[in-house]
């Protein structure tokens, strides 16, 4: 059972996350005595003093001077049922890849919308990169619902405006919330300010999200990390990105195409009967010889469903450097732990991720922050799987010289 | 799977990727509680050889209890364990009184002087980012330049487990496998593979240390917890945050985010 859940915060700059993240810690008592010492300095160091919840977030001077979240944190707090750890994402447009980074490591978001000024330009991207992502579970909280008086009318319309777009990517919020961040409205206590709103608080919602399921019970996919030699025995080692491995069982490796038998699973603890999806190990075949040819890429798999195997690779592809992409560039892929070198043939519908309006239909380029289909040409095979069925098997990473340039997801 | 074998899968996952792609790799060794936990799963991940040196930065003022544990574990474990201290700066008189100054000098500096002596393309460190709001913003695999500057208002991104795995020339990059540990996970883990640990931590006459390094700047907290579950039960109660103890964050508001921008730990 996991008793931990990861979230990521994310909306348009100004809209009230790290705000609302500190009073999160604050009502949940999360806050040490120190932490609120420091607050409560950094906050005099301010030309108006107001104390500020967003400083327990956003701990860089820039951040603290300019009021803006640069980077994406990690924070721990917990309520009675589980450990939290929230993701604050940067809100600005130039900070999309700290957006990025932070959501790739979280099992559900929370949007923030502010009542009054409603979707904006992050709102809009920041809901399609979540549904790139793959992220399905979602709270939407309208904030600062004291700036429009309390309305209910104009809760509904937001509420309204932010369901229709959700479901255009195929995300359904689980609620939608209406709050005052700073003042801790439907936070933690329910508000006797908004009478009108009979749902949940926010932190009763968070209880509501469902951790991320198991994948013990899918396909096999063990993408091989390393291969290590220790006391004459060869030991591939590495995690099991889906399904379980065990003694025993007959495996294929793809690209390889190469089939063998697990003879056991190794740990430091000794030899084990199997292992399921999430565990780093070694593992042991049975026949000698069997290792031939076998290093870091290969992926062992159940011998059906196979993997697709190919040299050209079909994804959606976002792109994250201020240096655009050009069509017919080489770039490095990384999927799992394979990695080829491949080359940019096709950049077809090239897309804002903010209006999701189509800029071309075949491009030659793309700019930081776009997204578009890419037809990409490998210099050698790889296997991968669509992104909904085998999440680490279908998604992978661009890089250009050592920087990582773009994020992809195959369908 | 639980929270600890989540945690333990992908800290080893990060150290094999570590070593997969930098072969001038060690695992930095302060004898604590998390880089001795780091150690462990060093161990786990190579099936229980530290096939790469452990370095110790010494400033010549930790506890004694320290340095016994350091030599009996690491003949235990068979480690290659690399000492260094900067020689001159103590020769010089440096002291704690500077806190900023001393840091960057004996830690700092003797890093600095031990991957220049060893040629170390990336370390493992034991940071996490419940530590210290800063340490919040860290990623996994983190590029430091030639200067050891950390560029934080420019990170690369770092997508699902895909980490930098080549560093530009005249860098160095630190490789934080746990990261994602909180200080009472790491109670719990240590608990559950009963790993050794100075008794530093835990409560003699009501006090104990809850993060330890130099005897100068660390100071006990009030607390009778006399073993790993009684300091478990302590820590899911307590508000305090674990540095507390250490002078060194307390200066001004951006101490820490100074000595890690020179390079700091
Ligand atoms: N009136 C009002 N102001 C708020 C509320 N929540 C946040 N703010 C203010 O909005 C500003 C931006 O908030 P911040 O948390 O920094 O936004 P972020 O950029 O999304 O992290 C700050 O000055 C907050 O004090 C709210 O519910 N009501």
């Amino acid at each position: 059972m996991r008793e931990d859940l990861k979230f990521v915060a994310v909306g348009h700059v100004d809209h009230g996350k790290s705000t609302l993240i500190g009073r999160l810690l604050y009502d949940t008592n999360s806050l040490p005595p120190d932490k609120m010492e420091e607050v409560r300095l950094a906050s005099e160091q301010a030309e108006d003093g107001i104390p500020e919840f967003a400083f327990v977030m956003d701990h860089l001077e820039e951040e603290r001077k300019n009021r803006v979240t640069i980077d994406t944190a990690q924070i721990f707090f917990r309520t009675p049922k589980r450990e939290y750890v929230i993701i604050d994402a940067p809100g600005h447009k130039q900070f999309l890849k700290n957006m990025i980074t932070g959501s790739t490591q979280a099992e559900a978001a929370l949007l923030l919308v502010a009542a009054e000024e409603g979707l904006q330009e992050q709102t809009h991207r920041h809901a399609y990169m979540l549904s790139l992502l793959g992220i399905k579970q979602l709270l939407v909280v309208i904030n600062k619902m004291d700036l429009v008086e309390f309305s209910q009318e104009r809760f509904e319309q937001i509420k309204t405006d932010i369901t229709k777009r959700l479901n255009e990517f195929n995300l359904t919020p689980l609620m939608v919330i209406p709050i005052v961040a700073n003042l801790g409205d439907n936070v933690a206590k329910k508000t006797e300010r908004m009478p009108w709103y009979k749902g949940m608080t926010l932190l009763a919602g968070l209880d509501e999200l469902q951790p991320a399921p198991s994948v013990e019970e899918n396909t096999l996919r063990f993408p091989v990390q390393d291969v290590y030699e220790q006391d004459g025995e060869k030991i591939l080692v590495g995690r099991v990105a889906s399904g379980t491995i065990r003694s025993g069982q007959d495996i294929m490796f793809h690209p390889l195409g190469k089939t063998a038998t697990v003879d056991y699973v190794k740990t430091l603890e000794g030899k084990q009967e199997k292992a399921e999806a999430g565990r780093s190990i070694g593992v042991v075949l049975k026949e000698k010889g069997a290792m031939q040819g076998l290093r870091r890429g290969e992926v062992a798999c159940d011998l059906s469903p196979s993997p697709r195997v190919g040299n050209t690779v079909n994804a959606t592809v976002f792109w994250m450097s201020g240096e655009p992409l050009k069509k017919g560039e080489t770039l490095e892929l990384k999927c799992a732990t394979q990695q080829v070198s491949c080359k940019v043939k096709k950049i077809s519908e090239r897309l804002n991720s903010s209006t999701l309006e189509i800029l071309a239909d075949d491009a030659d380029e793309l700019l930081d922050t776009e997204v578009a289909k890419l037809t990409l040409k490998a210099d050698g095979y790889l296997c991968m799987d669509p992104f909904e069925q085998v999440p680490e098997m279908g998604r992978f990473v661009l890089m250009r010289d050592t920087d990582t340039v773009a994020g992809g997801v195959v369908h | 799977m639980d929270k600890l074998d989540e945690l333990e899968s992908q800290s080893i996952y990060i150290i094999r990727e570590a070593y997969y792609h930098y072969k001038k790799l060690a695992v930095l060794w302060s004898i604590g509680k998390d880089s001795t936990t780091l150690v462990w799963l060093v161990r786990k991940a190579f099936f229980g050889k530290v096939p790469f040196p452990a370095l110790h930065i010494d400033t010549s003022f930790k506890f004694p209890e320290m340095y016994k544990f350091r030599d009996e574990y690491s003949k235990k474990w068979g480690m290659d364990l690399k000492i260094t201290m900067n020689k001159a700066a103590l020769d010089a008189g440096m002291t704690c009184e500077k806190k900023l100054d001393c840091c960057n000098a004996l830690k700092t500096n003797a890093l600095k002087m031990a991957i220049a002596e060893h040629g170390f393309e990336a370390l493992l460190l034991g940071i996490r980012r419940d530590e210290h709001g800063i340490r919040a913003k860290e990623r996994y695999f983190s590029p430091r330049d030639e200067s050891f500057q950390w560029n934080y208002q420019d990170q690369p991104p770092e997508l699902w487990d895909q980490y930098k795995s080549q560093a530009e020339e005249k860098t160095h990059i630190r490789v934080h496998p746990l990261l994602g540990w909180t200080e009472v996970d790491i109670w719990r883990y240590l608990k559950r593979e009963q790993v050794p640990i100075t008794d530093l931590y835990f409560s003699k006459q009501g006090k104990r240390y809850r993060s330890i390094g130099c005897t100068t700047c660390c100071n006990p907290i009030e607390s009778n917890a006399r073993n790993i579950d009684e300091v478990i039960e302590e820590l899911e109660t307590t508000n305090t945050s674990e540095r507390a103890g250490r002078a060194q964050d307390k200066e001004d508001t951006y101490t820490m985010q100074k000595l890690r921008a020179l390079g700091y730990m």
